[in-house]
């Protein structure tokens, strides 16, 4: 950990539920749980008091929702993937962490809200992340959405605001991304023994980001961005966004050691799990012309000007 | 038996907010009122329905999103809580459902036939969706009548809108042939909204009916214009429009409802009744039916 970083690590991690449901189904799966079960222990193993998560699979249409509810408790169901099985989940959310992470966000200009409702739908990612990361909720957790609309500016400045609810509670964290590579699947039921990733095309990509991830080069990746979401990303939603919740929340330099414990198909999609470390040394050096932003200062109204 | 048909047709958009405002004792949450022109509107269209003789409730929903085919509620009973996961302020909804699982096997059955993938969902802990929770409320208030949910393939995000529409074009066709060989009388709803650009930020008291508006104008005009073509008559022209109407107002037509229900009603050519239009959050939201009967038919607004 550097020295002024409350992070100790980052995890990237997939949202699909075959690791948690069908671990034995195919052997990329297993190897996925493996994954998931090193990186308990090594949560286990730090002294993490938090483990904060940031989902692709929790959408926002209003600012940004944080989880507040101390006890979330209920049984969830994939909407694809239902016939593998219900998840039923019993976590425990740091709420003064929550209360905290939507006030740093409001001072930097964000919309953020918390979320203190009974049964409030906690999505697949989330789900499955917490159930093997942090199974006897051993550390309390939080988790924030990702708002549909959001770009870029806007996700910098909620992961900069993750670091400093951090700072100011002198809380250390574990922060877990949860996403895939690629994100075509198959639009068709397949036998998981013979899962891949959907084309080569996707593997390829996944593979480059993968380097990148292993060699530390997370800023990097974070302005790579832009081209991963146009070359190997659905069209869901504006952005591809987790590489710069995690950069903006980590710091935004490549100095970390990349493990990337496992990369296996999850009904086409690319699920990766990998571990960024802070430490000295830089790879890399690229340089970029979009703006490092500090304070989110809203849409900018372009289509309300030049009207009259 | 005697062949089964479809009794209506009713485009149904499911703000929760609209539940928000008619405090109905299932919801939590409490309102002051607001989006009255919608309420309103769709009190009328659930006086209509209560004269009408049919069997179940077909819905088609943008919120029980799937990517691996289409699928269909397959349990005979769902009672649950459904939280809104984008506004759990407004929409903490105890339901107690019946579905018409005889029908929606059918509906599996024909559209396996047709080359669609399908799968029933028998989960009995599947928590369902908002959208279709809101539209049946807004519409059938008693819930006395069974429903079927369908999921919506996302089609518009994996190929292309043009893709999107044929592939409802065939699902709807699919389940008029089951409806017809069911001998069902059935309503369909299409559930969604019109233009779909959400405001991101919520005003303190969401009700604050000062703070509603449409989120630009371009997104309104486009709806008038779909609206003015479904007051024609002139759905095969909806239909073909769709694609650049979806693309430019990001309209939650994507999901595939309302071609699905103007395929399986084999695409309507008598004006629509339309009972109201009225942004929620900036989305634009219209309550209209289709229905084949000349005899109950009505100008409404």
């Amino acid at each position: 950990m550097s020295e002024d970083s409350p992070i100790l690590f980052g995890l990237y991690v997939p949202p699909h539920p075959q690791p948690l449901l069908s671990p034995d189904a195919n052997q990329g799966y297993s190897n996925l749980r493996a994954a998931f079960e090193t990186c308990r222990k090594r949560i286990e193993e730090s002294d993490a008091d938090l483990i904060l998560v940031y989902s692709t699979t929790w959408p926002s249409v209003v600012g940004h929702q944080i989880q507040a509810l101390k006890e979330s408790i209920w049984t969830h169901v994939d909407d694809d993937f239902h016939y593998l099985g219900s998840m039923p989940y019993n976590f425990k959310i740091d709420t003064d962490f929550a209360n905290e992470y939507c006030s740093a966000a409001k001072k930097r200009g964000l919309h953020a809200r918390t979320v203190e409702y009974e049964g409030f739908p906690i999505d697949t990612g989330s789900v499955v992340a917490l159930s093997l990361l942090n199974p006897d909720n051993r550390i309390p957790a939080c988790i924030v959405s990702s708002n549909m609309y959001a770009n870029r500016s806007e996700t910098i400045v909620l992961g900069k605001s993750a670091s400093d609810a951090l700072i100011a509670q002198g809380k250390k964290a574990v922060i877990v991304v949860v996403s895939s590579l690629s994100n075509r699947m198959f639009t068709e039921h397949i036998d998981p023994a013979d899962d891949r990733i959907h084309s080569s095309k996707d593997n390829e990509w996944n593979e480059k980001i993968l380097q990148f991830f292993a060699d530390g080069r997370l800023e990097d990746l974070s302005q790579l961005s832009r081209e991963i979401h146009g070359q190997i990303r659905v069209q869901k939603v504006v952005a591809y966004k987790p590489a710069w919740w995690l950069a903006s929340a980590m710091g935004q330099h490549n100095n970390y050691q990349g493990e990337v414990l496992a990369y296996e198909a999850l009904h086409g999609s690319g699920g990766a799990v990998i571990q960024l470390t802070p430490s000295t040394g830089s790879f890399g050096d690229k340089e970029f012309d979009e703006d490092d932003v500090e304070f989110y200062q809203g849409d900018r109204n372009v289509l309300n000007k030049g009207n009259f | 038996m005697t062949k089964g048909e479809i009794v209506l047709g009713c485009l149904a958009p499911h703000p929760p907010h609209l539940v928000y405002a008619e405090n109905p004792p299932q919801n939590e949450a409490f309102s002051e009122g607001g989006w009255e022109t919608l309420r309103w509107g769709y009190a009328k269209l659930a006086r209509k329905l209560k004269t009408i003789d049919y069997d179940a409730i077909v819905i088609f929903t943008p919120h029980w999103q799937t990517y691996i085919g289409t699928h269909f509620l397959g349990l005979p009973e769902f009672k649950s809580k459904s939280v809104d996961p984008v506004f759990p302020n407004l929409f903490r909804y105890n339901y107690d459902l019946k579905v018409d699982v005889e029908l929606a096997e059918a509906m599996h059955e024909e559209t396996e036939k047709a080359g669609i993938i399908t799968k029933m969902m028998r989960n009995p802990d599947f928590r369902v969706d908002y959208g279709t929770i809101t539209s049946c409320h807004l519409l059938n208030p008693d819930w006395d009548k069974p429903i079927v949910t369908i999921s919506s393939n996302r089609n518009s995000h994996y190929y292309s809108n043009e893709v999107m529409i044929e592939q409802a074009k065939a699902l709807g066709e699919a389940c008029m042939k089951a409806i017809e060989k069911s001998g069902k009388k059935v309503v369909l709803v299409s559930s969604h909204s019109l233009s779909h650009r959400h405001f991101v930020t919520e005003a303190p008291l969401p009700e604050d009916m000062s703070r509603e508006h449409i989120y630009n104008h371009s997104q309104y005009v486009w709806d008038m214009k779909i609206i003015d073509m479904f007051r024609e008559g002139k759905m095969q022209e909806v239909v073909d429009i769709m694609p650049e109407y979806t693309e430019q107002t990001i309209a939650e037509t994507e999901a595939g409802g309302l071609i699905w229900m103007m395929a399986a009603m084999g695409v309507p050519s008598y004006p629509a009744e339309i009972y109201g239009y009225q942004s929620v959050i900036g989305t634009g939201n219209c309550i209209a039916c289709w229905d084949p009967n000349t005899n109950t038919r009505e100008l409404v607004l």
